[in-house]
């Protein structure tokens, strides 16, 4: 698929932390009784991670699940993969009532990295980044200043942020501001 | 005069001298100055001209609470008015003016108010209205107008930038004096996660200026050592140069940070508004010494007297060489002492008490200094500077015993807490009558969702003055605040603070007590407004009894200081002249923010490319390159034509329809909103959400279908597409596909709970294009691919998935231009590489892309209806003639219920028809169809409107849709729409049809 672009072409920023545009990642929009055991075993198959509880994140093998809203997860997996585990899902759930929807191109995907992350998520989402109430694993749908982001925890200490495509933009000028010298707060990170 | 002490100055760095200018002459002063400080250094004491009279004014306090210096600070981006130079940290280079003076601050014409202060009494604005109209517009807007605002407004753009910041705590203490950083310790040591937040540079508050010991150390050591104790604490955090600016429902704060005010050379952001949640929160914020009200007070000169010592100790300045002190108290007395020990003279302590004061008065005798006891200021000699004062007889009318030359006086009134954000959330306040001052009733707090106490106070913020109580307050109430938020660690012993015993003060609110109307009327006691004693007695003569009333009759309180100072003396002269007791008048509404903050700071990031989001298709860029005049569709921008060079905007549109009628048009369609429906119900819900039919519609089928709301109003409309027997795609319009989306939502979660249908919205997910125009199959088959897009193959109303070129597409055969079309989704990150193949293999049919102005203009020659144009609301499917588009076999729709209403059957609707005029020009926008006679408001007689009013290309003439009286029956007569320039223009009713009207170009 040479015609596929991100959003963004992998646009990068280096403030006191670092800004990126990740590329193109698969995702996969699963709503559903998520108590269910055939929701449970799909997407144990499609990514190797568990179904995550309330505002987390869990990841497997193959890829990683997103809790969005009660009866909705993010089913994150590689860009090329995304239509045949839309096909595996929706193989895997035929009778059970479900929609399972690839939103891969609807977005964008953003990585936070350096010891000032958190302060400069802190500037433009109104969350609770302390590392005792934000960690790895933790998942946020919230915003990014005027418009809605999902934001999670990676085991290396950065962050990703997804937003919509179409504000891929806006949501990349607000970070690298929020990250440009001279803003740092020393809150997070001394 | 004022001048730099030789020793002295605790904040100083002497070792640093700053240059800076006031009205353009150059001036010198230390690191650690305040502008007010380093003014007064400069023997510069006029510092601004009052708002209402124009009355010379000098500093008069020392922080946050100064109603006089006021000043217009820096130049060009960097410009900004009513800074108080008392608040403002000198820096090389810093360029103030002062404000409200012409043509100078020495030589001010306006102050000819003054002279004429009898002409311009309490409520002078509201009496104006009382006058003949005329004279309003003629005589008082102008002089109004002439001496409005203070400063002078920035003209031009902000050059800073400003930030938000997010922060959750278990413990805000705000307020870093000794009280707060106690507090603070308290609630840290109990295992709380506390923030600490002080509005000036400095922690410790006045403790370190008014003396006492803490635990045997020296007050100033003890904050030294407790600073250090808190940097120590992983979970204490200490921010100075931020205000808690106000107190919000559910433990909401706003902290306001001044980053770089100090060092406006230094990269980063000007100021940081922290918005913060806290589970409890302490106000440390300490009290305002009150001014006395006597003749004269305001003259420069005249300061308070915490303010005067703080000159002394912390900046090494003095107000002049021979103060005299007058109080009502005993803390007026440090002043004294701290001047002598600075060796200046003190002619006098001129104490309204007849007993006098208790050991610091004996200390001040001590030191050589004449006590006058039971006496008062008759009135301050001077004009723009203190020369002497005239002592008479408190008790009495104001008869001159003495007169004593000076060249600054001291004054205390007494203390008031600063009760500011306590009160901002609704905490209530008592009146204390030994400190003669309103404090916080604790067993009134405010109250979070829990209805338990969230606001705290702590230290002289809760009314005790004493070291002693202050510590034991403050320390309390930190572990208090900790244990609430279920902190388990136990604090360490509070400290035990020692200060000199104090005797009683007395209430003293005018001096001398019995002062007639001419000493009353130069009474000062709102400096910034010009508000006298006289003006207050006034108002309560006038019939203004409460005090909220008052205050905006006389403008007490209403300038850029609040009130600070004026307050608590504004209302007791109130309630003196009502014959009440003070807590019967009782204070105005304290509301945040506690001082005024930067409109850059609400604003936050938000300014220039972060203004507002944008909201971009994957083709925008391509539209931005090839000279897009766009047009904003919700966050969108859509363009609205490609205009060449040469070619105006009309001009394009024109060309881009005869293009697109003649050959074929492209058109970035990405924005519609594209909804999937799923689920066992999904056709049911939808039969609910449309008023027509869609349960029935055959996969790989498209209906254009109406959306209603409960009301029976059309509020969307878009082609369905049946994907699979459980699965529908919904197009909306291009500003309703959010709302749809939440519509469905709202219905599925709060109504139909029960149904079995998810939706999602996929908007983004798709870059879709549309080929419109004769020649648009040949263009899609010059492509190649495996899809079949010929007549046959994929017929009108039909949508197909397959390759198209290298592309992942799904077309749909439906138009709204009324030409052959197919509407082509791509995934979204696949578009720009479809839109450029498009064009390219376009190009021998000459391609070029069209405008959302085309689009309205090719659906207006078609008579198909615009979400927005031909709806406003209040617009029905029935006033547009579409009963087509009705289903009459359901049992229910949202809308039909409505629908079959009277008014909404009513056949007196304006209903739908098409116009055109006839001399072939265009109809104005908005233009109604005028009917004979007037209404009641004499205001023309209407039967109608235009909805779509374009010039035609096709049809080389003005085109128009419009609702009128009677709709298609009034086919054939010839009626009149008003026009801008007044005249009417005619035109004739028929058919909205206007173009191939029976759709044989589309369906070929």
């Amino acid at each position: 698929m040479s015609n596929a672009v991100s959003a963004l072409s992998g646009a990068k920023s280096q403030g006191f932390a670092t800004v990126e545009e990740t590329g193109l990642r698969g995702m996969i929009t699963l709503r559903g009784d998520l108590a269910s055991a055939e929701i449970a075993s799909a997407v144990k198959a499609a990514t190797g991670a568990e179904v995550p509880a309330q505002r987390k994140v869990s990841v497997g093998d193959k890829g990683a699940v997103a809790w969005m809203s009660p009866d909705e997860l993010l089913v994150i997996v590689a860009y090329d993969d995304a239509l045949s585990v839309t096909a595996q899902l929706t193989e895997a759930l035929a009778g059970v009532h479900s929609a399972v929807t690839n939103v891969s191109d609807a977005r964008a995907v953003f990585r936070i990295s350096g010891d000032a992350s958190r302060d400069v998520l802190a500037k433009v989402a109104p969350v609770d980044f302390a590392s005792d109430a934000f960690g790895v694993g933790d998942m946020r749908r919230t915003r990014i200043s005027q418009v809605a982001a999902a934001i999670w925890g990676n085991e290396d200490g950065s962050f990703e942020v997804i937003c919509f495509r179409s504000v891929a933009q806006y949501v990349f000028d607000v970070l690298r501001i929020s990250a440009a010298e001279g803003g740092e707060v020393g809150f997070y990170a001394d | 005069m004022s001048t730099r002490l030789s020793t002295g100055g605790r904040l100083l760095n002497r070792s640093k001298q700053v240059s800076f200018t006031f009205n353009g002459k150059q001036m010198a002063g230390y690191e650690g100055d305040t502008l007010a400080s380093a003014l007064l250094a400069n023997d510069q004491m006029l510092m601004g001209r009052s708002f209402k009279y124009h009355r010379p004014r000098g500093v008069v306090a020392s922080g946050a609470e100064e109603p006089n210096a006021l000043v217009n600070l820096g130049q060009g981006g960097k410009f900004e008015p009513n800074q108080r130079a008392t608040t403002t940290e000198l820096f090389n280079g810093l360029s103030a003016t002062s404000q409200n003076h012409w043509p100078s601050l020495e030589m001010d014409v306006g102050v000819v108010n003054n002279y004429a202060a009898r002409f311009l009494p309490a409520g002078f604005y509201y009496k104006t209205f009382m006058a003949p109209a005329a004279a309003w517009k003629h005589v008082f807007e102008p002089i109004v107008r002439q001496s409005a605002g203070l400063g002078k407004a920035p003209k031009d753009r902000d050059a800073d930038r400003y930030e938000h910041f997010y922060a959750f705590f278990d413990v805000v203490v705000v307020g870093g004096g000794i009280a707060g950083l106690q507090a603070a310790k308290a609630a840290g040591e109990a295992g709380a996660k506390v923030l600490l937040m002080e509005q000036t540079a400095h922690w410790g508050g006045r403790a370190a200026v008014d003396g006492g010991t803490v635990d045997g150390q020296e007050a100033a050591d003890y904050i030294d050592a407790t600073v250090a104790a808190l940097e120590a604490m992983d979970n204490v955090t200490l921010r100075n140069r931020m205000m808690g600016a106000g107190v919000y429902d559910h433990g909401y704060v706003l902290g306001y940070e001044r980053i770089t005010d100090h060092a406006p050379l230094l990269d980063g952001p000007r100021h940081r508004l922290w918005r913060i949640r806290a589970k409890q929160i302490v106000t440390a914020t300490g009290a305002i010494e009150r001014p006395l009200s006597f003749a004269g007070n305001d003259i420069p000169g005249v300061m308070l007297a915490s303010a005067l010592r703080d000159y002394v100790v912390n900046f090494g300045v003095s107000a002049g060489d021979r103060t005299v002190v007058v109080t009502n108290n005993d803390d007026a007395y440090r002043t004294a002492i701290a001047l002598k020990k600075a060796g200046l003279e003190v002619p006098a302590v001129i104490d309204a008490r007849p007993a006098g004061g208790g050991a610091l008065m004996e200390e001040a005798k001590n030191h050589g200094i004449r006590v006058e006891v039971g006496k008062a200021i008759a009135k301050v000699k001077g004009g723009k500077r203190v020369t002497g004062v005239a002592l008479c007889a408190q008790a009495g009318e104001g008869a001159v015993l003495e007169e004593l030359s000076c060249d600054a006086v001291a004054m205390s009134g007494g203390w008031s807490p600063v009760v500011h954000l306590w009160s901002h959330c609704g905490g209530k306040l008592i009146w204390d009558e030994a400190q003669a001052h309103f404090r916080p009733d604790t067993s009134r707090a405010p109250t979070s969702h829990d209805g338990k106490p969230f606001v705290a106070t702590a230290g002289s913020a809760s009314g005790p003055l004493g070291l002693a109580e202050v510590l034991a307050d403050a320390h309390a109430a930190g572990a208090a605040a900790a244990a609430a938020t279920g902190a388990e660690g136990a604090a360490s012993a509070a400290p035990t603070g020692e200060s000199t015993a104090e005797a009683a003060m007395q209430a003293v609110w005018l001096m001398p007590q019995g002062a007639g109307p001419k000493l009353r009327m130069k009474a000062w006691l709102d400096y910034q407004n010009d508000v006298k004693v006289s003006d207050v007695r006034l108002a309560a003569q006038e019939g203004y009894e409460s005090v909220e009333h008052t205050k905006r009759y006389t403008t007490l309180g209403m300038a850029t200081d609040q009130g600070k100072l004026s307050n608590i003396n504004g209302l007791a002269v109130l309630s003196d002249a009502l014959n009440q007791p003070i807590p019967a008048t009782g204070t105005t509404t304290f509301r945040p923010p506690y001082t005024p903050i930067s409109m850059g700071a609400i604003a936050g990031e938000a300014r220039d490319e972060v203004f507002q989001p944008l909201r971009r298709t994957p083709i925008h860029d391509w539209h931005e390159a090839n000279g897009a005049f766009f047009e904003p569709v919700g966050h969108w921008r859509r363009p609205y034509c490609f205009p060449r060079t040469g070619e105006s905007h009309a001009e394009a549109v024109t060309r881009e329809i005869r293009q697109t009628r003649d050959s074929v048009g492209l058109l970035d369609a990405s924005t519609l909103g594209k909804i999937i429906v799923k689920g066992p119900d999904a056709g049911k819900f939808l039969d609910m959400m449309y008023t027509n039919m869609m349960s029935t519609l055959k996969p790989g089928k498209c209906r254009y279908g109406l959306m209603c709301n409960e009301n029976g109003f059309l509020i969307d409309d878009g082609v369905v597409a049946r994907i699979d027997d459980e699965t529908f795609l919904c197009h909306t319009t291009t500003g309703g596909a959010d709302r749809i989306h939440g519509w469905m939502e709202d219905w599925l979660q709060c109504e139909w709970w029960d149904w079995k249908v998810y939706t999602a919205n996929v908007t983004e997910q798709y870059a879709q294009i549309a080929v419109v125009g004769p020649n648009a199959r040949k263009v899609i088959e010059k492509l190649g691919g495996e899809m079949d897009v010929s007549k046959e193959g994929l017929a009108f109303m039909e949508w197909k998935d397959g390759k198209i070129g290298a592309f992942d597409a799904r077309a749909y055969r439906i138009s709204f231009s009324g030409e052959l079309s197919y509407e082509i989704a791509v995934p979204a990150s696949q578009g720009r590489a479809f839109w450029d193949a498009l064009l390219d293999a376009g190009k021998e049919f000459n391609i070029m892309p069209y405008g959302t102005e085309a689009l309205h203009v090719m659906r207006a020659e078609k008579g198909f209806i615009m979400i927005g144009d031909e709806t406003d609301g209040t617009v029905i499917p029935q006033d547009l003639n579409m009963q087509w588009a009705i289903s009459k076999k359901k049992e229910d729709f949202l809308g039909k219920r409505a629908q079959a209403r009277d008014h909404m059957a009513s056949e007196d609707r304006w209903k739908l028809a098409g116009f055109e005029t006839l001399d072939g020009s265009v109809i104005p926008d908005g233009a109604y169809i005028v009917a004979d006679g007037s209404n009641a408001n004499n205001q023309r007689n209407v039967q109608g409107r235009v909805t779509s009013t374009y010039y035609s290309p096709t049809l080389d003439r003005g085109i128009a849709m419009g609702l009128i009286h009677g709709g298609m029956k009034r086919l054939g007569d010839v009626v009149a729409f008003n026009k801008v320039d007044g005249g009417t223009v005619e035109a004739k009713v028929i058919d909205p049809v206007f173009y191939d009207k029976d759709g044989e170009k589309q369906n070929v």
